[in-house]
């Protein structure tokens, strides 16, 4: 909302008061400024000038030399190359130096030799357009035709082109100060001034508006009140210069008198209105009523619309000429011909033009102030202040009465005032007087102790909304900063919180770095991770209205969010890189209705260091501070994402899935643009807190030495050293403390397709010192599984 | 005799001032055929009178010899290890090899860093989901459908009542329903607003959402518990400037500013010269959003408050465009290490 500080003065005094002072304090009561304009700033040294004489200019025949009296006693020699100029021109003149909007500097200087001390200026060059100057042309030096014009004279005053206008941004609540009055109300609480508002009074010509047109409002619900005022005898001209300036100030473009009328009262009322022709209308009645399902209509804008059941329309007998609080039909539009207007000042139920409006497309500044409520209490002023300014401009004859249809007054509220309870809400110490000033103030009504709100407060309903009232005219910044009563609560982190936590901590000491990426993805970016068509992943929690379709789906796996990191910094010639992230997906539950489940995945990739067991090692760590002890590590060729010889599932011994890692495939890495190998773990953050156990286990350090012994084995490439592994810690039973495998060796002495495995084993007894013959009894029993179970004999 | 021992106790010193070898020294004089040895062998030769005499003296050129040995020996031996420190001299200023450490994203750093604050004032850290009802993100929050409010957060929808929140306010209301008052909860997490993506704008972004229910809870409290927050959070100095506003969920309402980080409040090129930076939306939770959690507005009151993380990690490290912290790219990454 723009606000003119020249309109706001007719109704209040801001006089002495900054643009800066004024902004600062406006912003603390509540009504946010969110910037202010200087108008006429950037004009300099432009005045009326008189066009005294004309002469051709001899080097050049589209110039001619103008002699100008600017009120300096002597006359002004400026060159024109405009040819609507004539002797006895009043016509704006800039004269050296001077400047004009847009930062331009007008000196003196020589114009194919000729003196030239100014420059005569078209409307386009002070910044207006034939909207604000109606009888000037858009190419052509501004010919002025103001009534008593001196020359001399700043431009600025001629042309009302200084003002300072403010910029609010009005929050959804407050309707009413999207309006010169009620910022004028704002402005007098907040600087303590007296506001006086204008009570129109329309003279009439006579006649009777009943014998003109009946309404129906078929739905009071809807259409709460509608207010009517004919015009006849309907002159379309310009507006006068004042009204125009106002308009243009407040950032609406004049259009002619009976339209600017409308916008005029819309703006200082903040009633909208709307304008038909009269002779549009058939049959003398206008009725507001739901629109018929499929109806057509074209609005003002000439775009069709088929109209829904539920749409509230105004209509005469035959059609709709105007879709309610929205916008016109073009069917009823004013035009140059115009004689009778019928002036509509309607009050429409702001859900209501929502929807329309929604289901439309259509949004303008007459639905964005109905949707947010307004007065019906406002819609008479509204039409009696258009018919005044229709006999004021003498724009046509008003016709005595009023049609008013007000089926749906709302109940005023009233509401005690409580000045302890207040005191005690927001922690002041006022008296109930003070509170009352401030109520006065914004012109609630105070009968005894009980608040009557103002009808266009509608946003005023509790307790808790006088509180506010009193508290932003107070000032917030003035309410003392206490605390309050000591907690109670620690203020701890829930287990699978710190969880969390001590996993980014972890992911962040073993070097990786975290990403954060979105969470709705397009459909199609498991395709890159080769998920097959029938993947469960695929079954997306969709979002109806995307931005586009790669923000299309809610995620169901991060592994194609964190590889797109991956390779964005792959690209920038990054030699080794790890990201992980964790973070949720959002797997759909099946059952209509319900919320998809929200599940954390960690999610690690890296590439340029190390290989498939560095990966390995990482979701070990993992493993390891989360307690799991008994994981298992299975290798998995059927993962498409993965490389088939180097993916493995990660399982507790119950079966739970932990999670994957691997390789990438190398057809999935080049979806990405790798050129390199590229390794990724997916583990489920919500099954291994499942899975995790934080109990710490204390066991006496061991009193007697261990003895230890190495074991080397040929064995088939295709074996896997967990599976040995297992075998010999099944075969020591208690008493072997530890297994590693510490060699691997295929080459010299090892035959094609066979490898030889080399583990040392560590064996303890608690109660004694081991001896050789304890230790051979163990490794026999070793020995013995190995060959039974995987034909495994020591190598010799 | 006594000559002898003296003579032996001499020759034995200037021994040792010179280079031969320690052990050479100790044989020639000390040794089972040393010179020392020879003389307490002719002991035998003289008179009781002399023999204690000497023998005494004898004694003590051992000890003297011995002694001088062993101080040598450690004088060489330190001197040994000096000159062997020596050559292990490193250049101290070449590079270490530290293991290599990543780091949080900044996001989810100064989440942490909030939460650390609000956690050390009793709040507890409560969680919601992000596809949400509209009744939590909207309704339940005094915002029916059609109200005007709901088209300052153009929200995305799955169905016509699950959405993706678009704010972190539907926590409060989730935590009303399971917890009776005295309630005091920070709530972090992702929201969605149908927002293009642009250097100040995306669709995901990050909220922190407090709420405080208790009996007596005042707007004065509400101004201190966040002005201790942002003493906290942006450095003693800083000042918060409260501006009347509009949220459906509580009246009355409150947009803060931070004094600027950078300028102090003069002015300046990250504050766009206002001294201030918006910082967080703030008010007294609304009396119809306490009843639909079935607590008693008579009885209790409280204020809720909810900050855009984003905002404050930019207005932090001066970060021009948003697109930054979704990028990840490394180079980016490692500044918040």
């Amino acid at each position: 909302m723009k606000l003119s500080f020249e309109w706001l003065s007719e109704f209040t005094d801001i006089g002495g008061i900054s643009a800066k002072e004024y902004s600062d304090r406006m912003t603390d009561t509540g009504s946010k400024v969110e910037g202010f304009e200087l108008l006429g700033e950037d004009i300099e040294n432009v005045v009326v000038g008189k066009i005294v004489k004309i002469t051709p200019h001899e080097n050049s025949d589209h110039l001619q030399i103008c002699q100008l009296d600017c009120g300096e006693g002597e006359l002004r020699q400026i060159v024109t190359g405009a040819q609507n100029v004539f002797e006895g021109a009043y016509v704006p003149v800039a004269m050296a130096p001077a400047k004009l909007p847009g930062g331009i500097v007008i000196k003196a200087g020589k114009l194919r030799g000729v003196e030239s001390n100014g420059m005569l200026c078209s409307i386009g060059e002070l910044n207006l357009t034939t909207g604000d100057m109606p009888y000037a042309i858009e190419d052509g030096i501004l010919i002025l035709e103001e009534p008593d014009m001196k020359v001399g004279t700043d431009i600025r005053d001629l042309l009302q082109l200084r003002d300072t206008v403010i910029e609010f941004e009005i929050t959804p609540n407050r309707p009413d100060c999207l309006s010169v009055i009620g910022l004028a109300r704002e402005t007098g609480a907040s600087f303590e001034k007296s506001v006086t508002y204008h009570k129109p009074t329309v003279k009439g010509c006579g006649g009777d508006v009943k014998d003109y047109i009946d309404v129906e409002v078929k739905n009071d619900v809807l259409c709460p009140r509608y207010t009517a005022m004919v015009v006849k005898n309907v002159k379309i001209e310009p507006s006068p210069m004042w009204m125009r300036t106002r308009l243009r100030a407040s950032g609406v473009r004049p259009i002619n008198n009976i339209v600017d009328i409308t916008n005029y009262v819309m703006l200082e009322y903040g009633q909208p209105m709307h304008a038909f022709d009269y002779k549009c209308l058939d049959g003398k009645k206008i009725t507001v009523r739901e629109a018929e399902e499929n109806e057509e209509f074209v609005s003002l804008d000439n775009k069709p619309h088929t109209l829904k059941k539920g749409m509230l329309v105004i209509a005469d007998e035959k059609k709709a000429v105007a879709l309610a609080g929205i916008m016109g039909g073009l069917n009823s539009e004013i035009e140059s011909d115009t004689n009778t207007v019928v002036f509509e000042s309607a009050n429409f139920e702001g859900a209501s033009v929502r929807i329309t409006g929604r289901a439309l497309g259509m949004r303008t500044e007459a639905s964005g102030r109905f949707e947010k409520g307004l007065d019906p209490e406002n819609t008479m002023d509204a039409v009696l202040r258009a018919c005044e300014l229709v006999e004021m401009l003498g724009a046509g004859e008003v016709v005595n009465g009023v049609i008013d249809v007000y089926g749906g007054k709302k109940e005023e509220t009233v509401i005690p005032l409580e000045a302890d309870k207040i005191n005690k809400f927001i922690g002041i110490d006022l008296s109930e007087e003070e509170m009352k000033k401030i109520l006065l103030s914004l012109d609630f009504v105070l009968d005894g102790n009980m608040i009557h709100v103002p009808s266009y407060r509608q946003d005023v309903l509790c307790m808790n909304d006088i509180a506010e009232e009193i508290a932003r005219i107070y000032g917030y910044n003035m309410i003392p900063s206490t605390s309050f009563r000591a907690s109670v609560n620690p203020g701890l982190l829930t287990p699978v919180q710190s969880y969390r936590e001590m996993l980014n901590n972890l992911m962040c000491s073993m070097g990786a770095y975290e990403t954060c990426t979105f969470s709705f993805v397009s459909p199609k970016n498991v395709d890159k991770i080769n998920l097959p068509a029938d993947s469960a992943l695929r079954n997306y929690v969709v979002i109806t209205n995307p931005l586009g379709e790669d923000t299309s789906v809610m995620r169901t796996t991060t592994v194609p969010s964190v590889l797109d990191c991956l390779a964005h910094n792959y690209n920038n010639h990054d030699s080794a890189v790890t990201l992980y992230e964790i973070s949720k997906v959002y797997l759909p539950t099946g059952v209509e209705g319900e919320l998809p489940d929200e599940r954390y995945r960690l999610c690690v990739a890296s590439f340029g260091k190390g290989d498939f067991y560095t990966m390995k090692g990482m979701v070990q760590a993992v493993l390891s501070a989360t307690g799991i002890k008994d994981a298992r590590f299975a290798a998995d060729a059927t993962n498409p994402t993965y490389h088939p010889g180097r993916c493995a599932c990660v399982k507790t011994a119950d079966g739970t899935v932990l999670g994957v890692f691997g390789e990438l495939h190398p057809a999935v890495a080049e979806n990405y643009g790798f050129d390199c190998r590229v390794y990724v773990a997916d583990l489920d953050v919500e099954a291994l807190f499942d899975k995790s156990c934080f109990e710490k286990v204390y066991t006496p350090l061991p009193k007697y030495p261990a003895t230890s012994r190495d074991f080397a084995f040929l064995c088939d490439e295709s074996m896997e050293v967990g599976t040995i592994e297992e075998v010999m810690r099944r075969a020591g039973g208690k008493t072997v403390e530890d297994v590693k495998l510490f060699d691997v060796y295929r080459g010299k002495q090892v035959p094609e397709g066979k490898k030889s495995v080399a583990f040392n084993v560590t064996m303890r007894l608690t109660d004694r010192t081991m001896t050789d013959e304890d230790a051979d009894k163990i490794v026999k029993k070793i020995l013995t599984l190995l060959e039974r179970e995987l034909g495994l004999t020591l190598r010799a | 005799m006594k000559e002898k021992l003296l003579a032996i106790k001499e020759s034995a010193e200037q021994m040792l001032a010179s280079d031969m070898p320690l052990d050479e020294i100790r044989v020639r004089f000390l040794g089972k055929k040393g010179e020392l040895t020879a003389v307490l062998r002719g002991m035998g030769s003289l008179s009781a009178e002399e023999r204690p005499v000497i023998g005494a003296l004898a004694n003590e050129v051992r000890q003297s010899i011995e002694a001088q040995i062993e101080q040598k020996a450690a004088e060489l031996k330190a001197k040994e290890s000096e000159k062997k420190l020596l050559a292990e001299k490193l250049d101290v200023t070449a590079p270490g090899e530290a293991p290599e450490f990543g780091s949080r994203h900044p996001l989810a750093a100064v989440e942490k860093e909030m939460c650390d604050i609000f956690r050390s004032m009793g709040f507890e850290v409560v969680e919601g989901p992000e596809v949400e009802y509209d009744y939590y993100n909207f309704q339940a929050l005094n915002i029916p459908e059609n109200h005007p409010a709901r088209d300052t957060q153009d929200t995305f929808y799955i169905t016509d009542n699950i959405l993706l929140r678009s704010q972190t306010s539907p926590v409060q209301v989730r935590t009303m329903e399971k917890k009776r008052p005295p309630i005091r909860v920070v709530s972090p997490g992702r929201v969605y607003r149908s927002d293009a993506v642009d250097a100040t704008h995306s669709p995901v972004f990050h909220q922190m959402e407090g709420l405080v229910v208790d009996k007596g809870i005042t707007m004065g409290d509400l101004k201190g518990m966040l002005e201790l927050f942002a003493k906290k959070m942006f450095g003693s100095e800083t000042k918060l400037r409260f501006r009347p506003h509009h949220f459906p969920f509580t009246e009355p309402s409150a947009e803060v500013d931070v004094s600027c980080f950078v300028c102090g409040g003069k002015g300046c090129r990250l504050c766009k010269g206002e001294g201030w930076i918006e910082i967080l939306g703030a008010g007294m939770v609304h009396p119809n959003v306490l009843r639909g959690c079935d607590i008693d507005p008579e009885e209790y009151s409280g204020f809720a408050f909810g900050m855009g993380i984003e905002r404050i990690v930019m207005r932090k490290w001066n970060i021009d465009d948003m697109r930054y912290l979704y990028e990840n790219d490394v180079r980016f990454l490692k500044q918040f290490k």
